[in-house]
């Protein structure tokens, strides 16, 4: 009877051929580690952050009129509001504390490179859609730190040359942020943003299972057809697609094996989250920026204003530069240099395992580097973190350049022929 | 169905004419879509002038009045901070205003009609924060003058008559409208003198 279902579905939609594609017949490496927890974990924070998102819309106002006090109402009078709202606002911020780490564990691992470059663009596409997704909700509780902030990003475009004005006054749709910027910002955010979000998680997702994952050795797991003896090849069934066109060694299928590791690393995750949805939502004013919580007012600028955390190093980096065109191409550059990592890293060794040790101390730099611009980033002003800043800035640079320079050469350890523990 | 053979040039030039037709409608499609997010009609006429009554402005006092939701700042500046002014030119990026962020009127050394009474648009020129007037305590900024504004957001910093100061984000002077002193104690900002109300 269930069998019969089965069929007349697998009849007129592909349902269990993609099943088994993509999940129970998918090879996958047998020796991720705890970094490959983040890929899915973004996945869960996008879908918590849709449905907390769609019962937010059902009591937010968006309007200049009403925006800051729908969202004291969905705080005090809606049953659970805080907790949707404290959902959604955390999942904002573990949305980026899952993607750095993912990002990283592609930095570290060699995961943009040949073939995975398209990937990897995907990916920074991915990244760039939900910072401008994040920054548009940041406005609708229409605070004041949401109000300034938006000012502040949106004149970054003003200093475009000629078009700059025009271009914000058309962003705006207003001479100041007003409600008008507010409800297309609503539209945005809850519309179309989410949508391109969505189709290019898919794209990510079709094009990592074309090229197969990367692993933490970086040995890529697909070999030249008949180049593999029968004993070598793993115990498991997988799907025709993968075995027609290559061999394949120390493999696993995605579905039990990785669906199981990722649920642990999902408890692991929502018992941090749900930690600080219930203990700090706020976060030490790190999550919900304390002047958000007095009304929006555009005769008065709060005395300190920052971005939300996770924009504060590229924040930092335009502040490092004391001229508004060059800063604000030095942090669009500082992105779009990411997005170029496939061609700046020359070398042929994937892994850091296996790479050069001065790589490690690049990528070691960096790390350092990046957590300092964002606590700058994140704090006022002084001549001396003026000073750090710019040093940061050199430093963050110097990472793509110097990697650029030495992966062409690099003296790298001798690859495993198979996958290690 | 005729069975005459394919003309592939036939077939090019109409592949070629649908695409550009097909293009520019999708073009036209998406004017509607670009021109729905300038300022509507309501916004801009929100733009209209203000009246400011300055007859109760303390000698060294701020007021804040709104125009197009922009803050406009009335000061009536002490003789000490017009003093000042001088002082500190050699560490001004524009300090003949050269730069257009005035009108005609303004293109003096005060950037001002009257001497004392400085109206400008409070808004930095950097990035659209509002900068924080420090009254006497804008030494600790700038040696040797009182008085000036700081941007909290990127640390530019102004003088009393909105010039900027060197190795800072902001680019250029604050912006002063256009005004008039309709008598002593009132301003309109948002038109010269001579323009009708708008």
């Amino acid at each position: 009877m269930f069998g019969n279902i089965i069929n007349w579905i697998d009849e007129r939609i592909p349902m269990t051929r993609v099943w088994n594609m993509h999940i129970a017949q998918y090879p996958a490496p047998k020796n991720f580690n705890f970094w490959y927890f983040f890929g899915s974990l973004a996945m869960l924070v996008l879908v918590n952050q849709i449905v907390t998102g769609i019962w937010l819309t059902m009591n937010f106002v968006p309007s200049a009129e009403g925006a800051f006090a729908s969202v004291e109402y969905i705080m005090r009078d809606v049953e659970y509001g805080w907790l949707l709202r404290y959902l959604h606002s955390t999942g904002a911020s573990a949305f980026f504390v899952v993607v750095y780490l993912h990002m990283f564990r592609g930095m570290i691992y060699g995961s943009y490179q040949k073939p995975r470059e398209l990937l990897w663009l995907f990916g920074m596409f991915i990244f760039l859609a939900l910072m401008a997704e994040a920054f548009m909700g940041y406005l609708l509780p229409w605070g004041q730190m949401s109000f300034w902030g938006a000012q502040v990003i949106i004149s970054l475009f003003g200093a475009i040359p000629v078009i700059g004005d025009d271009l914000t006054l058309w962003i705006r749709g207003d001479y100041v942020i007003s409600g008008a910027t507010l409800n297309r910002f609503f539209a945005l955010h809850v519309i179309a943003l989410p949508l391109v979000l969505v189709i290019l998680v898919f794209l990510h997702i079709v094009a990592l299972h074309e090229v197969g994952s990367n692993n933490p050795d970086g040995v890529e797991i697909k070999r030249k057809k008949g180049t593999v003896a029968e004993e070598d090849k793993p115990k498991f069934k997988f799907h025709e697609y993968y075995t027609n066109k290559k061999d394949i060694v120390d493999a696993i299928p995605f579905h039990p094996y990785y669906t199981v590791k990722d649920i642990v690393g999902v408890v692991g995750f929502l018992i941090l989250f749900c930690y600080v949805v219930f203990f700090a939502p706020a976060m030490g004013g790190f999550f919900l920026e304390a002047p958000n919580f007095e009304a929006a007012n555009p005769l008065k600028t709060p005395e300190h204003i920052f971005p939300v955390w996770y924009f504060t190093p590229f924040y930092a980096i335009l502040r490092a530069i004391p001229d508004k065109l060059m800063g604000v191409i030095a942090m669009g550059a500082s992105i779009v240099v990411l997005a170029l990592l496939p061609w700046i890293d020359r070398g042929k060794v994937k892994s850091i395992r296996y790479r050069c040790g001065f790589h490690k101390l690049n990528i070691a730099q960096f790390v350092v580097t990046f957590v300092i611009l964002g606590w700058v980033g994140a704090t006022p002003q002084t001549d001396f973190k003026t000073i750090l800043s710019q040093i940061c800035t050199v430093t963050y640079f110097m990472f793509f350049v110097l990697l650029f320079f030495y992966s062409k050469n690099e003296k790298t350890k001798p690859l495993p022929e198979r996958l290690t523990k | 169905m005729s069975n005459a053979p394919v003309d592939n040039s036939r077939r090019r030039f109409l592949t070629i004419a649908t695409s550009v037709v097909g293009g520019v409608g999708a073009v036209g499609a998406a004017v509607p879509f670009i021109a729905s997010w300038n300022p509507s009609e309501r916004a801009k006429s929100a733009g209209a002038p203000v009246e400011v009554d300055i007859s109760k402005l303390e000698p060294g006092q701020l007021i804040r009045v709104e125009w197009r939701g922009k803050p406009v700042w009335v000061i009536s500046r002490t003789p000490e901070m017009l003093e000042q002014l001088k002082a500190h030119e050699d560490q001004l990026r524009d300090p003949q205003s050269d730069e257009p962020q005035q009108p005609g009127f303004a293109k003096n050394e005060f950037r001002s009609i009257k001497e004392t009474i400085f109206v400008a648009v409070g808004i930095c020129t950097h990035l659209g924060c509002s900068p924080s007037f420090l009254q006497g305590g804008f030494g600790e900024k700038v040696e040797g003058t009182d008085d000036g504004f700081f941007c909290p957001c990127h640390g530019s910093k102004f003088d009393m008559a909105g010039r900027v100061f060197q190795s800072v984000p902001a680019p250029l002077n604050l912006e002063i409208p256009p005004y008039y002193f309709i008598d002593d104690t009132t301003i309109l900002v948002g038109a010269e003198q001579g323009e009708g109300v708008a």
